[in-house]
């Protein structure tokens, strides 16, 4: 009786990630027959029309642009961090850091996008005037209309902000199972930090930490309301002005729309919206799962 | 071989050996006393390594044999809490004075440990050359030092036809044999081996004594060991490591091998060379 009923609990998540699966399938099979290929690649949004005109490039490119932003930023920093816990800091250190970053990851993103709008948004509209004026040569720092608020970039900064806990401590993790009769023998060769984590520790843990970064990156496509706070929501595509004002997000499309929503069409064109955010998120968590089980096998 | 030229050679051997004995120090620890935290586990050791000589280190476990080969490259200091007085003089030189670069000594007294310890993800040929890649060490004709380095471990012929060959496809012996290879790769002038035998199979162990032999024409070898067979078959010079109960470890009595074992000063040596204890 109990192992069937634990059976069924099992199988539950599986009926359910179908349904949602299909629900959101059919959805979108009606959403392309009355938008066509359109829905996919071309931007806009217009509901008066009718039937009512509706493409999604600028939100999927978009949710795309967001999440590599905050990959460039917080790899690096969550890289660095995981080997300072790892490789520098002293024990009591390191493992009060741990416990702070795992803090991290624990705060609503609701939280966070709330902490984002009132105290990072400020700030960081003045960074973003400096980038733009030393770095402002560089195409992707351009900025012509002096708006810097409801940027990509302060929306992948957010992004970056909840992705480095789980990047770091997944990092952590793989670092410090390195085997110490490598780090030994690196040692032992005259090898200095540095070159001891660039031939021996990173190599190591490569599969293990790209697959965080895939996990980490699963979060940032999907991330809603936190980018709803800091991101002026634009239906045209900004293709790579990341310090112009506005830009686009599949997530924050619906919920921003949701709310309003005018009717049963919008609605399935919202609900099709979500099941290119599904498929996408759905994928990225596939690869990483596959990643990170891959090397915890070759561990052994 | 008849009586006449056996003797011979036998007066050879112990030529070589008190001219060994007199060989100018290569390295040596003065009054060397270890702490990890608050705890003393050395305490005023005092030893020589003349310039191509074989020393064993043998004493039982526990009593700071491991802690004071880490004390001879500067491994030692690479463990959190762990703290040492006294002065280790390689060519005459303290190399815990501030101007020397640890990097530089670690390449010049490699180290070979108790676990075979290649690096799994590269080649054979790979591993050899590591330590040139991992310390930025510019040397020519890579394929020579391979070759020449593998020779000197003993491996190169059973390894020869498969340099691009995962190191993790080799048995344990070959991978110690490989690993002493790439210790020799980066020219050092001493080689300490921590216990390279102990987890290798006689017919290994056996293998990598003969190596053990052949370097010490060239490098200076210092050799912690728990095997008292091995450590009469390689060492010209022995020291005999004790730590009482409580105290921290030191060296009882040292000297040529021979005398070590043959007519050892002390009792308690007397007793563990026998095998009373350890």
């Amino acid at each position: 009786m109990f192992s069937r009923l634990v059976t069924g609990a099992a199988f539950t998540s599986l009926i359910v990630l179908a349904g949602i699966a299909i629900f959101l399938g059919v959805q979108a099979v009606s959403a392309f027959q009355t938008q066509g290929l359109d829905f996919i690649f071309s931007t806009g949004w217009d509901i008066n029309t009718d039937p009512p005109t509706a493409g999604i490039w600028g939100m999927l490119y978009g949710s795309v642009l967001l999440a590599v932003i905050g990959l460039v930023i917080a790899v690096p920093v969550a890289l660095m961090l995981s080997i300072f816990m790892v490789f520098i800091a002293p024990r009591k250190l390191s493992s009060v850091l741990t416990n702070l970053i795992d803090l991290l990851a624990a705060i609503p993103s609701v939280i966070i996008g709330l902490w984002a709008f009132y105290i990072l948004n400020p700030p960081a509209e003045q960074w973003q005037q400096l980038l733009n004026q030393y770095l402002g040569w560089i195409p992707i720092f351009q900025n012509t209309s002096q708006n810097f608020s409801g940027t990509p970039f302060i929306a992948g900064l957010v992004l970056a902000i909840m992705m480095i806990p789980i990047i770091t401590s997944i990092s952590r993790e793989v670092l410090s199972r390195t085997p110490p009769d490598l780090v030994n023998a690196a040692e032992a060769l005259g090898c200095s930090l540095w070159t001891m984590l660039r031939y021996v520790a990173l190599p190591y843990g490569r599969g293990g930490i790209v697959g965080g970064v895939m996990l980490g990156l699963g979060r940032a496509l999907g991330e809603t309301i936190a980018v709803f706070f800091v991101l002026k929501l634009t239906f045209e595509t900004n293709w790579y002005h990341i310090i112009e004002s506005g830009g686009g997000s599949i997530a924050t499309l619906i919920v921003s729309r949701f709310g309003e929503v005018s009717g049963p069409e919008e609605l399935n064109l919202l609900l099709a919206a979500g099941f290119f955010l599904f498929l996408g998120t759905i994928g990225v968590n596939i690869v990483a799962n596959l990643i990170v089980n891959r090397t915890g096998r070759l561990q052994k | 071989m008849s009586t006449a030229e056996f003797e011979e050679v036998a007066m050879m051997e112990s030529d070589l050996i008190s001219a060994r004995k007199q060989a100018p120090s290569e390295l040596r620890a003065e009054n060397v006393s270890v702490w990890f935290g608050k705890r003393k586990v050395l305490e005023n050791v005092n030893i020589d390594f003349p310039k191509n000589t074989v020393t064993a280190l043998i004493g039982p476990s526990g009593c700071g044999k491991s802690t004071f080969i880490r004390t001879l490259n500067r491994l030692h200091e690479l463990i959190p809490s762990a703290a040492l007085a006294g002065s280790v003089l390689y060519e005459g030189k303290d190399i815990y004075s501030s101007d020397v670069d640890p990097v530089h000594i670690r390449l010049q007294i490699g180290m070979v440990f108790q676990k075979p310890n290649p690096f799994p993800s590269m080649t054979i040929r790979g591993n050899v050359l590591s330590g040139l890649k991992l310390s930025g060490m510019k040397r020519d004709n890579h394929d020579d030092i391979v070759e020449h380095t593998l020779t000197a471990a003993g491996l190169w012929t059973e390894v020869k036809e498969r340099l691009n060959h995962a190191a993790g496809d080799l048995s344990g012996g070959q991978q110690q044999r490989l690993v002493i290879a790439r210790a020799l790769a980066v020219q050092p002038s001493v080689l300490l081996m921590d216990e390279p035998c102990s987890a290798l199979d006689p017919a290994s162990t056996l293998k990598i004594e003969e190596t053990i032999r052949q370097l010490s024409k060239e490098v200076t070898i210092v050799i912690v060991t728990h095997n008292m067979q091995q450590a009469v078959r390689v060492a010209d010079n022995t020291a005999f490591f004790l730590a009482q109960e409580g105290e921290p470890g030191h060296i009882v009595e040292q000297g040529l091998t021979t005398d070590i074992f043959g007519q050892p000063q002390d009792q308690r040596t007397l007793d563990y060379v026998n095998g009373r204890f350890g």
